[in-house]
């Protein structure tokens, strides 16, 4: 038996072997294709001096170097969420003694192994055609950077090393003290994953917004461009969309996995799956509009001509096409966790109707407002009747403070759906229940009447007091539902009495979909983010410093960004689908001869504990 | 009531339209198609998420319609409707086909006008004229001779606005000059529509370039007179 489980521990390592041969094979491709690349160059600048290289038979190099740095972005963003929601779910399992939190975040970890091959490999080819094409941008960027890329290789040794042990480690280390060690190198992997993450951010966030880079040593140099103004809030904005990008792929997995499922056993547990994916999903999206926020008052303060490119500029439209994804996305949560509640618990459906309803009608209304266009697109008589594109009435929905409203009340729509969930099925038998209802209610509503008058009150006020006060406070007032009403349902919850047992693996199918949908849509987002934080730079490799001369320095044009980002969704959803069919093929064949699991990547020890 | 599970949602999307489209143009300037249909969009969105919910209410909502597009047990009255649904939905199909490809006399529809940003020599500015009080009534003394024949007492309703399309800036609407920090004035009043930049071009704006007339001392302080008499604050970040 011992031999049998050294063999099962074996084949993610072969997996990993033949994941890192694949890497390094294309690495030494990529190595001998750099000749290649410059096939289009003028032979009579081949020198130093070349500025540009192109490879424009395959299209151009601004579209080769769109497609894989997206891609390696996007990859990057599940290497880097996926640790996260494992390591919150080995914790929550630890704490609960739940065993099937353990062996979901195993599970993400095995998808781990390949991914992080598959992101280190977009990577290395995103580096050399970076070189090939842009050798005069990165002689810059290499020269202000040269120490952080040594930390930046030290920190993926680092980061290499601490996940082969993770992993590896993952059966050995299930009990005692040896658990709280493997708990430790969950820590460790996200910390080293938050820094391998926060280094690159500082060079391309001091390509938008460069600094005054002070005389000095290399060190102090990297470091004055590093502590650029976007840093920051890019770091911040970029992490919880890891978490939110983690969950939600984490959601279509269970959901395609639900889809398939054959057992009642199989049904039950991706049931399961699909609701956790959902849910880190949405404990990462209730921030994000906020770190979105900040990040945009940071780059207008920064320089005003960015700030309007942006948000009043050509480049508006796509936060209007941002509105509309948000709002897929924020619907297709809710819509889960409705859908839970009505197929979850038998005869909830009556009770929560009219609740879900309010909750749907509010979430229609913010977004309606949310997505109504400052000014409008209209036929040229419309626009005489409107007297320009502006309207006099609904023209104020197309301004931040309105935006800001809405998300904020979205968010505690949101919020209130999964506390429903969470009461769904259950009768609160404290004597202060009756008050402590009273209490949450009352800080609900009061929440909500303010977060509308401050709103309202932010036409009627300077910009800045709008910006530094009044949004400032809302966002502290919905953290305040939060932080009030959580504690509370939990305090309640823990002497009330179930009166209906949660059952599950009665999803119907649109529940998968609407997994599938989410996941997709925060995909989306982020090729559309990407394309939107690229673009606002317009015609400058680094911003008022360093002037694109290429052919390619022109915007491309709203439509055909929107062909790259539907590209870039669908190759990387094709990359993941081919990953996560790689990674659970072994444990298909091993379903197949009689062992365990139903589930990929699942620990042989639990597997028996659970039988016995 | 049979059927009524659709007849609300019927009505709703109905009463919708016809509030957006004949109702909001009894006390506001109508809605462009593109919003009305966005909005109409949205409640059907919400329709179908809330009649999906459960088994039992996306049974009784599609249910029928299922069952009438695929003709099961059908005959006489609701055979016909079927057939002529299924003839006239191909039919409806090509006829907006036709319409969004067939060419026209009619102008194409407005694009969505943006802001323009600042070039970068002027996104930096800070104005170096004093707030002072004498300044400012300078300012709008400037401003009632050059700026109020078409921009009015700040509300954009001077007696030139007519004549212009799109019209000039209300400044009292706090989602114009309120959102714009001073320097994007200047930017603007100095160099008027044919300083615009290059990116969205063509634009439209009548707005005179102000430079060969006005000191920019004199364009400093008519920004000063417009913010004080439109009863707004320009963006600042301190």
């Amino acid at each position: 038996m011992r031999n049998h489980e050294a063999l099962q521990g074996q084949d993610p390592g072969r997996l990993n072997l033949w994941g890192l041969s694949v890497v390094g094979l294309a690495l030494l491709a990529g190595l001998l294709g750099v000749p290649v690349a410059g096939w289009a160059e003028d032979a009579a600048s081949a020198s130093a001096a070349v500025s540009y290289r192109d490879i424009p038979q395959l299209g151009g190099s601004r579209n080769i170097i769109w497609v894989v740095a997206q891609l390696h972005l996007l990859l990057a963003g599940f290497v880097l969420g996926v640790p996260i929601f494992a390591w919150l779910c080995e914790i929550v399992g630890w704490k609960t003694g739940e065993k099937r939190y353990d062996k979901l975040a195993k599970e993400f970890t095995k998808l781990l192994t390949s991914s992080y091959a598959t992101t280190a490999l977009f990577g290395g080819i995103l580096l050399f055609l970076l070189i090939s094409f842009y050798p005069k941008l990165m002689t810059y960027l290499t020269d202000i950077f040269f120490p952080s890329f040594i930390a930046y290789c030290g920190l993926f040794l680092l980061e290499t090393a601490t996940l082969y042990l993770y992993w590896y480690g993952w059966d050995v280390m299930q009990e005692g003290r040896a658990k709280v060690f493997h708990l430790f190198l969950g820590f460790l992997l996200n910390f080293f994953a938050f820094f391998i993450m926060v280094i690159p951010n500082s060079w391309a966030t001091f390509q938008a917004s460069p600094v005054v880079i002070a005389e000095g040593s290399n060190v102090a140099r990297a470091w004055a461009a590093t502590w650029n103004p976007t840093w920051w809030p890019v770091n911040i904005h970029r992490l919880i969309a890891n978490v939110v990008l983690g969950g939600y792929i984490c959601g279509a997995y269970a959901g395609v996995r639900y889809l398939s499922a054959k057992s009642a056993e199989e049904r039950e547990h991706y049931d399961w799956m699909g609701y956790v994916g959902n849910f880190i999903g949405v404990f990462g999206l209730l921030p994000l509009p906020f770190a979105g926020y900040w990040l945009m008052r940071e780059i207008y303060q920064y320089n005003q001509q960015m700030g309007i490119t942006l948000m009043g500029g050509f480049l508006s439209w796509l936060f209007i096409l941002q509105a509309m994804l948000i709002g897929v996305l924020f619907l297709g949560s809710n819509y889960y966790f409705w859908l839970g509640i009505t197929h979850r618990i038998p005869g909830a459906e009556a009770k929560y109707k009219k609740p879900i309803m309010a909750m749907l009608v509010i979430l229609l209304l913010c977004l309606g407002v949310w997505m109504t266009p400052h000014s409008l697109v209209a036929s040229l008589e419309e626009a005489r009747k409107l007297g320009g594109t502006h309207h006099p009435l609904l023209g104020v929905f197309g301004v931040m403070s309105a935006k800001m409203t809405v998300a904020n009340l979205m968010i505690l729509v949101t919020f209130m759906s999964f506390i429903m969930y969470w009461r769904a099925g259950k009768e609160e038998t404290a004597t202060w229940a009756k008050l402590a209802r009273a209490v949450m209610s009352g800080v609900l509503g009061v929440a909500a009447i303010v977060v509308i008058v401050l709103g309202v009150w932010g036409y009627f006020v300077p910009a800045i007091v709008r910006i530094n006060y009044f949004s400032v406070a809302q966002v502290l007032i919905v953290i305040f539902v939060m932080l009030t009403i959580t504690p509370l349902t939990a305090l309640l919850l823990r002497s009330a009495r179930t009166t209906t047992e949660m059952i599950w693996g009665r999803m119907p199918p649109r529940a998968g979909y609407a997994l599938v949908l989410n996941a997709v849509m925060v995909i989306l987002l982020m090729t559309l983010m990407g394309y939107a934080r690229s673009s606002s730079r317009v015609h400058w490799h680094i911003y008022g410093v360093m002037r694109d001369n290429s052919e390619y320095a022109y915007s491309p044009a709203l439509g055909y960004a929107a062909a790259f980002m539907s590209l870039n969704t669908f190759l990387f959803c094709m990359l993941v689908a081919f990953i996560f069919w790689v990674a659970t093929m072994g444990d298909k064949a091993k379903a197949g001869h009689g062992a365990m699991p139903a589930m990929a990547g699942g620990s042989p020890e639990l597997d028996r504990s659970k039988a016995h | 009531m049979k059927g009524g599970i659709h007849l609300k949602p019927a009505l709703l999307m109905v009463g919708l339209y016809i509030f957006f489209k004949f109702g909001m143009p009894l006390f506001t300037a109508p809605l462009p198609a593109s919003l009305i249909m966005l909005y109409l969009m949205l409640t059907f969105s919400g329709i179908m998420i809330f009649m999906t919910l459960s088994g039992t209410s996306m049974e009784s909502f599609l249910g029928p319609i299922f069952r009438f597009i695929s003709g099961d047990g059908q005959d006489g009255t609701m055979k016909m409707a079927r057939l002529a649904v299924l003839a006239l939905f191909p039919l409806l199909v090509g006829w907006q086909t036709y319409t969004s490809t067939a060419s026209s006399t009619a102008p194409p529809a407005e694009n969505r006008t943006v802001h323009p940003a600042p070039p970068g020599e002027f996104a930096a500015m800070s104005n170096p004229v004093p707030n002072t009080p004498e300044n400012v009534m300078q300012g709008k003394g400037l401003y009632a001779a050059y700026c109020s024949p078409c921009h009015g007492l700040f509300d954009g309703k001077g007696p030139a606005s007519r004549g212009f399309n799109p019209p000039p800036a209300n400044f009292k609407d706090p989602t114009t000059i309120a959102m714009l920090q001073e320097s994007y004035l200047f930017w603007r009043i100095k160099k008027g529509g044919v300083g615009l930049s290059v990116e969205g071009m063509p634009w439209k704006s009548a707005m005179p370039r102000w430079e060969f007339e006005l000191k920019d001392e004199q364009i400093w302080k008519i920004i000063m007179g417009e913010y004080d008499g439109a009863g707004q604050k320009p963006r600042t970040w301190e």
